[in-house]
């Protein structure tokens, strides 16, 4: 008789046949949360304890307690950067309802519709730096295409990216044109699923226009809205590339993010402040947290 | 943690930058000119060196000029080269005290140094001793139209009444009496420099600069005083925080603005755009307060042993080669700058002549805002004088802000 029973198996063997579709998922899950535990949760708490501290990145740290935090709280560099945080928050949801109206008007079928789907498309493949610049050459003041038109109308031009009015919402109207892009094609896969019954249906019920759209058509839409909010969010919490292309922060300061910000004291030429920039860190990581954990919460609650 | 950190990351960086170690016997030498002129001054200069010295090998490193900034802190805690390019003044000053420079002072009395480099011996001492050796510096002026000058009969203007009346008579013909561009806020800390030095001498610069004196007291507001004279008028270029000090030459170049603030640097772009030297003269920035002594802007660039090299004998001997008056002329020729060793000669341009002549009869030179003050101040410093001359009605706001972060800066220094 050669029929081995599972208990002739010795050892490791039989622990791993029992075992074996617990460790599995584990084991291909490790080189992920290696990398992750590595360079997104240990850096947190890194961030976190080098906020303590006096560091200029070259001698000896010097623990200083909360005076960073107490630094923090009278620089007016922060709130700037704290109010130009929140009015990219809020302008860059725009993208939404922008790439939505977009989408919606793309998707018919009329010769050629794919290639004005891509032209539309075109902005978000473009990268952020050339975004950047486009738009400053736009704005330039002495021979932008901004100017020539304030010209042909016979006013002067304002000189967007120098005026600390105008020079945050000069960049986000940057920011914005490819994220309406990435807005559109999410709207657009999205309204491909809308099921044409329910249309049908609502149609023979005499719905029509902004009612249809409303009660219909968005409904089904709800996972294209909400990864659009997500990734909209995130484009505007990270709104780094175009200030540091378009502005460096500037004029004084004014067109400054949380990011930028950290980026500027921490590694920046006249930086290198690296507890300072830490702590800005950590405030962006709290504010950032809020809107990270309603999106858990989302998830856990759909995933239910 | 921290040496942890650090060692993870550098060693990751360096890994990327640097694939050979460097034997015994070996210089290695690191330096920030990646443009074509200071690459070929250098290559020149390596050339004579191991000319000289056969038994020495010499490998060289060379840097992007922004990204060295970055990397010089990097590469000086885990692999320091044996020579390394810097700048001197305050900007050496966290390398000094963080120790990772070397005390050459043995190197400056041995070569003679003090006496045939005496100008640069102040910036380039911090606590009594001396911490590198100094090989190029330029002058900073005002760079102007000739041809505009002549043809609305001005005058090269030698006082701060001139100056006012060249520049209203300027802007009365529809031409922009300064080119500035302030994108890049740096350009603004040579204007404060030369208004502050002009109004009130060196004395007070170094004071201001190193802590001492306040941004509120009465003598700076008279050197803000001054600006406001350009600035009411609107003697500088319109949007000129749009702009940065390369597109501010355009103006120029085009004739719409007749004068520029400037480094010698300047004038190479302004050349190859077209203009010759019968249109761009060059004349030293007018004084304000009279008797106050003249005191110039001449930003020095050195060459620093890291206190880790690994062979410094041969890094000793490429300092006292890069000191002699022959490599100081030879390098300076290539650079179009000035030689700091007074026995060295200058170039044959009509510009470094002038700078020449202008700083071998000046006795105090200043290395600029941002060079001569505190980093953490001198960003402030020049946000706060960009927001100045785009707002000229804050200035007690920004004024006030500056003592703030003085303060702090103090405070930081004194523990």
């Amino acid at each position: 008789m050669n029929l081995a029973t599972p208990q002739s198996q010795t050892g490791f063997a039989a622990w791993w046949k029992q075992h074996r579709f617990k460790i599995i998922p584990w084991l291909f899950l490790a080189p992920g949360l290696f990398m992750f535990t590595l360079y997104v949760i240990w850096p947190i708490f890194q961030s976190i304890w080098i906020s303590f501290y006096d560091w200029d990145g070259l001698g000896d740290p010097r623990f200083i307690g909360l005076a960073n935090y107490r630094e923090l709280w009278q620089d007016d560099g922060f709130y700037t950067s704290l109010k130009n945080n929140v009015i990219w928050l809020v302008l860059y949801m725009l993208a939404v309802p922008a790439g939505l109206f977009i989408a919606l008007f793309l998707n018919q079928t009329v010769f050629g519709i794919r290639l004005y789907k891509s032209l539309f498309f075109f902005p978000f493949v473009i990268s952020q730096v050339v975004v950047g610049l486009v738009f400053a050459w736009f704005y330039d003041p002495s021979n932008g295409i901004l100017a020539l038109i304030f010209h042909a109308f016979g006013g002067t031009p304002p000189a967007i990216l120098s005026d600390e009015n105008y020079v945050t919402y000069g960049i986000i109207a940057a920011g914005l044109w490819p994220q309406i892009a990435y807005c559109m094609i999410l709207y657009l896969t999205g309204l491909n699923n809308v099921a044409p019954e329910q249309i049908e249906a609502a149609r023979l019920d005499g719905a029509k226009g902004l009612r249809m759209l409303w009660h219909v058509i968005l409904p089904q839409l709800r996972p294209a809205t909400f990864i659009a909010i997500v990734v909209t969010v995130i484009g505007a919490l990270r709104s780094f590339d175009l200030i540091s292309i378009m502005t460096q922060g500037g004029p004084y300061g004014s067109s400054r993010v949380l990011a930028y910000y950290m980026y500027e004291t921490a590694l920046s030429e006249y930086g290198y402040r690296m507890g300072y920039g830490a702590t800005i860190a950590v405030i962006l990581f709290l504010i950032m947290m809020v809107y990270i954990s309603f999106f858990l919460w989302r998830m856990y609650q759909q995933e239910k | 943690m921290f040496t942890s950190l650090r060692k993870l990351s550098l060693a990751a960086l360096m890994a990327g930058l640097f694939s050979a170690s460097a034997w015994a016997g070996d210089l290695v030498v690191n330096y920030d000119g990646s443009d074509p002129a200071p690459k070929k001054a250098f290559e020149a200069v390596i050339a004579k060196f191991q000319e000289a010295n056969p038994d020495i090998k010499v490998k060289w490193n060379t840097f992007d000029h922004e990204g060295y900034k970055t990397s010089i802190r990097n590469f000086l805690t885990a692999d320091p080269p044996d020579v390394a390019a810097w700048y001197a003044a305050n900007r050496m000053a966290p390398f000094v005290k963080a120790g990772l420079f070397e005390d050459v002072s043995d190197v400056w009395e041995k070569e003679g140094l003090n006496d045939s480099m005496a100008s640069a011996a102040g910036a380039m001492t911090i606590d009594g001793k001396k911490w590198g050796v100094p090989y190029t510096y330029y002058q900073w002026g005002v760079y102007y139209r000739k041809d505009i000058f002549e043809k609305l009969g001005i005058a090269v203007p030698k006082t701060w009444d001139e100056l006012l009346a060249a520049s209203a008579k300027l802007k009365e013909n529809d031409i922009t009496p300064f080119a500035v561009g302030t994108k890049q806020t740096w350009t603004t800390g040579g204007w404060f420099d030369y208004l502050n030095l002009r109004t009130n001498g060196y004395e007070v610069h170094r004071d201001l600069t190193s802590g001492k004196i306040k941004y509120t007291d009465p003598r700076i507001q008279k050197t803000f005083d001054n600006w406001d004279a350009l600035l009411k008028p609107g003697y500088f270029l319109k949007d000129h925080a749009s702009f940065t000090w390369q597109d501010a030459l355009a103006p120029m170049v085009q004739g719409k603005a007749a004068m520029y603030l400037m480094g010698n640097f300047a004038v190479a772009p302004l050349r190859e755009a077209g203009l010759t030297d019968a249109q761009l003269g060059f004349f030293q920035f007018p004084e304000i307060t009279a008797g106050v002594e003249k005191a110039e802007d001449a930003p020095i660039d050195t060459f620093h042993i890291p206190a880790k090299a690994k062979n410094k004998d041969d890094a000793r001997k490429f300092l006292a080669f890069l000191a002699s008056p022959d490599t100081q002329t030879m390098v300076n020729k290539e650079l179009g700058q000035l030689p700091i060793n007074k026995n060295a000669q200058v170039g044959d341009d009509v510009f470094l002549k002038a700078g020449f002549e202008m700083l071998s009869n000046t006795k105090q030179l200043a290395q600029f805002y941002d060079r001569d003050a505190d980093a953490e101040m001198a960003k402030a410093g020049m946000d706060g004088f960009q927001e100045f001359m785009i707002k000229p009605e804050r200035r007690k706001e920004i004024l006030e802000r500056l003592d703030k972060v003085q303060e702090k800066v103090n405070a930081k220094a004194s523990n």
